[in-house]
């Protein structure tokens, strides 16, 4: 208990970092939202006056906390752009970007987890060879990359989904999670790659270890030695790197939003970082922050169940 | 005299690591009685963990080749099937490794891990009767607190504690022969002496014949009556442990007496 107290206080902290650094980043970036607002029609009497209305003029912390506050009661602004609460924009959104994302880990754990486990399995084996080199090329991939060959190929060619024809989760569930499925793939690959690369390492090398002997000399099978002993072990550096794959896939999945054509969060972000439309930046980077952390959180819970060794050493 | 329960012939193990094939234990033979506590004593390298590795059935199958005989209840446990030698090991032969620290899954518990031969071996055994096995083996090799010890993990536990666990551990099928593979070399001094008055009390209380093996000879006095000086790969004298300290034939063991430290009070 506490340690959830400990690590809540923590996530705090870094979020009250991040919206610092958020803040201050825009207001060192050139760019001014009322000039963008008024493009060729504006004036200095005009911008003054608007700078003034939006509190503009008034200095970074005054600023900051206005917004800060108003962000912890739940309110984070109007779009300066399109005049609507940013709330209602988001919330729209992040249900696109988030399962985008649980598709792609989904596609990473089920693919990797076997496959690794495999392949450790039969060391030196003939798939070993063959999936070792198909990991290095998958790995070298950047997922953009992927993403188009992916349309190419199973778009175009054999005509598996449409490209662009995406379909709201509102009007067709099964439509749209149907067609988040290539891009997903393209997101996942790479981490897949690693991960399967990870954990065949860390299976061998958990093999290796004396504690294996044990468990042989009790009258185990192979099998059981795995499953009941190696496995766990040879879990503890995969799981934090499938954490970090996680909070990397949500960020990650914004460029892929873009090749695939999702109107996710990445469209609305893109938009609102040209148009100086800072408390969309800002909710949405907070929203991004939250998640990550919130994913390290539960990392970090995992990792107390798998390894008891932990408590100790804090 | 008691029954021969294991007898090993010609064991001759080759390495094949290297370009040259390199021999690691020839001509090793050991005729075991029931109950009976027989030492192995010589340097690192002299072949000793490798028998005694190849009679608990635990050599890697790649890269190495095995000749000879490890007769054991009728079977040869280098050529039987992996079932039979599977259906003794843990339940019939047990073993315990030098490296308490290192030998229990980190990651499992205690109770868990004591009781893991009779989960495998006598599947008839529910659950409480397990745990029940289970926590008296442990007080019978002197764990305090056995009931709490049983919901630990390894990392809370001292190496003098684990190398107790890994005894319970091996001891909880009452196997016919406990091998013990320098069980004491990373323990400290009064450990030492518990562990192996241990070992001689499971000996005399449960009939367990053990195969003591230790690079020392003062250790192997205390505890057994027949020893096998190795060298090389090589048994350069075998015979009744007080007759080799009076009168030691080869000059290598004349030497691994010499190395015994003396204390002059």
């Amino acid at each position: 208990m506490r340690y959830i107290l400990k690590k809540v206080l923590s996530m705090a902290l870094t979020l009250l970092v991040v919206s610092i650094c958020v803040f201050l980043a825009f207001s060192l970036i050139p760019g001014d939202p009322v000039t963008r607002m008024f493009g060729t029609e504006a004036t200095p009497e005009l911008i003054a006056s608007y700078r003034e209305k939006m509190g503009l003029n008034d200095p970074f912390f005054v600023q900051y906390f206005r917004w800060f506050s108003s962000f912890l009661k739940g309110d984070m602004g109007t779009s300066y752009d399109y005049k609507v609460p940013v709330k209602g924009m988001i919330a729209e959104k992040i249900p696109i970007t988030l399962t985008l994302a649980v598709m792609s880990f989904l596609i990473m754990v089920v693919t990797s987890i076997p496959l690794g486990i495999y392949i450790a399995k039969h060391e030196n084996g003939i798939m070993d060879h063959i999936i070792s080199v198909i990991n290095q090329i998958i790995m070298a991939i950047p997922p953009f990359f992927s993403g188009i060959l992916i349309t190419f190929v199973f778009g175009i060619i054999f005509k598996l989904f449409t490209p662009g024809g995406y379909v709201s989760y509102t009007k067709n569930f099964g439509a749209f999670l149907k067609y988040l499925i290539p891009p997903a793939f393209a997101i996942a690959l790479p981490k897949a790659a690693m991960a399967t690369k990870l954990l065949r390492g860390s299976v061998i090398e958990e093999a290796g270890k004396d504690y294996t002997r044990t468990a042989y000399s009790r009258g185990n099978t192979t099998n059981a030695v795995l499953y009941l002993h190696v496995l766990k072990n040879a879990m503890i550096p995969v799981v934090t790197f499938m954490g970090m794959a996680l909070s990397d896939m949500v960020a990650g999945s914004i460029v892929i939003e873009q090749v695939f054509g999702i109107p996710g969060i990445s469209r609305i972000l893109l938009t609102s970082i040209n148009n100086r439309d800072y408390p969309v930046v800002e909710a949405i980077i907070m929203g991004v922050a939250i998640m990550v952390l919130i994913i390290n959180l539960l990392v970090d819970i995992i990792y107390r169940l798998i390894d008891p060794r932990i408590e100790v050493e804090e | 005299m008691s029954e021969i329960i294991l007898d090993v012939t010609d064991l001759h193990i080759e390495f094949h690591d290297h370009d040259k094939p390199e021999t690691v234990v020839e001509d090793f033979d050991l005729m075991l009685e029931e109950g009976e506590i027989v030492g192995i004593v010589g340097e690192s390298g002299s072949g000793k963990s490798m028998s005694a590795l190849a009679i608990a059935g635990l050599l890697k199958r790649h890269a190495l080749t095995k000749n000879g005989r490890i007769m054991f209840d009728g079977h040869d446990l280098l050529t039987c099937d992996r079932d039979i030698l599977r259906s003794y090991q843990g339940d019939e032969i047990s073993i315990i490794f030098q490296e308490p620290m290192t030998s229990l899954n980190p990651v499992k518990k205690i109770g868990w891990q004591v009781e893991e031969s009779l989960r495998i071996h006598h599947k008839e055994l529910d659950k409480a009767e397990r745990k029940r096995r289970a926590l008296n083996i442990m007080d019978a090799v002197g764990l305090k607190d056995s009931e709490k010890v049983y919901n630990m993990y390894p990392h809370e536990l001292s190496g003098g504690m684990r190398q107790r666990v890994m005894i319970a551990a091996a001891m909880i099928g009452e196997p016919r022969i406990l091998i013990a593979d320098e069980p004491t070399t990373a323990l400290d001094v009064t450990i030492q002496a518990q562990i192996v008055e241990l070992l001689r009390k499971l000996n005399r209380e449960k009939g367990t014949a053990i195969i003591f093996i230790s690079h020392d000879l003062s250790l192997i006095r205390q505890l057994c009556q027949r020893v096998i000086v190795m060298q090389s790969g090589n048994i350069v004298e075998t015979g009744d442990v007080e007759d080799i300290f009076r009168s030691p034939k080869m000059s290598y063991t004349r030497k691994l007496i010499a190395a015994i430290p003396q204390i002059d009070i």
